[in-house]
């Protein structure tokens, strides 16, 4: 241990601004980048769900739009 | 031949790469949070200050393994743009793009540490140092790429003339480095560098190695996970992947 | 061989070229060499623009800073280097541009000459007209800027080989942007952090002649530096543009 107390520790010397602004600096920096990067994937899978169920329920509607006009074909072909 | 062209092949495709970085990243993950974690306390609270800077030293302990990141992190982007051009291996591009960013970013880390630095070390916020110099000069490199790849609408020609230009800069960054370490050296020569001593004690170089050690893991660990996360933006209309949301929902 | 070369050089040389592969290359580069001078001298003010803008940045100095004669002569080698290096890059836009927009670029990725080779013609008419006329004219600001004699000559040829690497260099910078329409504030970004060394080395060999140390030491880095360039920046120059135009 360099230094004998908490607050020595805390005071560098003399030197604290300077060690604690660029160690801040640099802590911050990576954990804004780690958090950018969380968000940035969760984004994207959430874009990527909604899109999936969209073009799903969209793949659905058309089915039943081609089933229902195949019943009115039937039904046209009978009358 | 066969077999090299075949893991070639297997390592281009982004969908085995997004199975295989899903395992290693965990590892790169912790790695990076314990070395980081370690070489922190071990570098502010342990190793021994300075008998001329005192505890200013300490800098020392992010000003490096950002300065070293953000060389490598050039090179690496090169390298990557070199696979993309040669075997045209759309993931080395998707990572080289991820890369530029946080190069960058590192270099602005190492900037601002070696500005802070200055203040008690010269008595000034900023000096013509040859290694500052260098930096601020890579700092340039990197905007002129993340720029240039921004300028096109087309994604295959801003990948491919973002990977020429890293190109282009990484056979520079050498050339730059030298003439101006001689500029340096030619306007003044007895000035203190604030980095450029050997024969630092275990008790210093350790901790450093570590930190450096931590940035590395890093740097992979968060290209990989950026990878990843561009492979969903890019192949966004892959089957694969829309079977993945499904899955993760 | 060559006799039938110079039955058709006056006119079209690539249809030699294809008739003969031989001979094909020189025929493409002096074909691309006579047409680009031809077409820069006919267009007159862009090879005078980066003359006059030379000496405007160099009357601004004194103005800016102070007309005493000592103070300039201090500064006067960087100052001249810097501002012809500026004046340099402004051209650099316009290297590609008119043959980008007329198609003709098209027509030069076509043909069966190595690219690279005639991307080297095109960047030797570009020094042509403006590194050389810039080497040439620096004397001239010298005296104005009263730089100490004896350093005139170095102050030439050091712009001179300098800016022959410099037209290399912004030459990749000019190829990759040419396709952008708003490329022109993009280059100077991409191009003025390669130009450090060319600079450093330049304007210390300016200032080496007005200290009385011989030059030769940084003439002789400014040559090496032209002749990586010359390895190097044709493949790069030719491999931007393919991207440039291939989209």
């Amino acid at each position: 241990m360099a230094f004998d107390s908490f607050n020595e520790f805390i005071a560098m010397g003399g030197h604290a601004p300077y060690v604690w602004s660029a160690w801040g600096v640099t802590g911050a920096l990576l954990v804004a980048v780690v958090l950018h990067a969380r968000a940035e994937r969760r984004l994207l899978l959430r874009n990527l769900q909604r899109r999936v169920r969209r073009e799903n329920r969209q793949g659905a509607n058309q089915g039943e739009m081609a089933g229902v006009s195949h019943q009115m074909g039937g039904d046209r072909h009978d009358t | 031949m066969g077999m090299i062209w075949s893991f070639i092949h297997k390592l281009g495709s982004p969908k085995w790469f997004y199975g295989i970085s899903a395992r290693l990243m965990p590892w790169f993950w912790v790695a990076a949070v314990a070395l980081i974690l370690v070489g922190s306390a071990w570098g502010l609270a342990f190793a021994p200050a300075d008998y001329q800077q005192g505890n200013s030293f300490r800098i020392i302990y992010v000003h490096v393994p950002a300065a070293f990141l953000a060389q490598s992190i050039f090179v690496s982007m090169a390298v990557a743009g070199l696979v993309y051009m040669v075997w045209k291996i759309k993931v080395a591009d998707m990572a080289a793009a991820m890369m530029a960013p946080l190069g960058a970013a590192m270099t602005f880390v190492s900037l601002f540490s070696g500005a802070v630095w200055g203040v008690p070390t010269w008595g000034t916020w900023w000096m013509w140092d040859a290694r500052l110099t260098s930096m601020l000069i890579l700092l340039f490199l990197y905007l002129g790429v993340i720029a240039l790849r921004g300028a096109f609408t087309s994604r295959d020609s801003a990948s491919r003339a973002a990977s020429v230009l890293a190109m282009v800069g990484v056979i520079n960054i050498p050339i730059i480095k030298y003439s101006v370490d001689w500029w340096y050296t030619l306007h003044q020569p007895a000035t203190f560098t604030i980095t450029g001593r050997a024969a630092m004690p275990m008790e210093m170089w350790a901790p450093l190695l570590i930190m450096v050690l931590g940035f590395y893991s890093f740097f992979i660990a968060l290209t990989l996970m950026r990878t990843r996360s561009e492979i969903l933006r890019r192949e966004s209309n892959k089957r694969w992947v829309r079977d993945l949301a499904g899955e993760t929902r | 061989m060559a006799g039938s070369e110079t039955q058709l050089t006056s006119g079209d040389g690539r249809s030699v070229s294809r008739r003969e592969p031989g001979g094909g290359l020189a025929v493409a580069l002096w074909a691309t060499l006579r047409r680009d001078l031809l077409l820069l001298m006919r267009r007159r003010s862009e090879v005078l623009n980066p003359l006059v803008f030379f000496a405007l940045v160099i009357t601004l100095f004194p103005i800016g800073i102070s007309p005493d004669p000592q103070l300039l002569a201090t500064i006067a080698p960087g100052l001249l280097w810097v501002a012809a290096l500026l004046a340099a890059l402004l051209s650099l836009d316009s290297l590609f541009r008119g043959d980008y927009d007329d198609g003709s670029l098209e027509q030069l990725l076509l043909t069966p000459q190595p690219l690279p080779m005639l991307a080297l013609a095109k960047v030797t008419v570009h020094w042509l007209l403006t590194g050389l006329p810039l080497a040439l004219m620096a004397p001239v600001l010298g005296i104005m800027l009263s730089l100490p004699a004896g350093s005139y000559l170095v102050l030439a040829f050091s712009l001179a080989l300098g800016t022959a690497s410099l037209s290399l260099i912004g030459a990749i910078g000019a190829a990759l942007t040419v396709g952008l329409s708003r490329g022109g504030v993009l280059i100077s970004l991409l191009v003025l952090p390669l130009y450090i060394p060319v600079l450093i080395f330049g304007a210390g060999a300016v200032q080496a002649a007005v200290v009385g140390d011989g030059a030769a030491a940084h003439l002789a880095i400014l040559g090496a530096l032209l002749a990586l360039s010359l390895m190097l920046a044709p493949w790069a120059i030719a491999a931007s543009l393919r991207i440039s135009i291939n989209g």
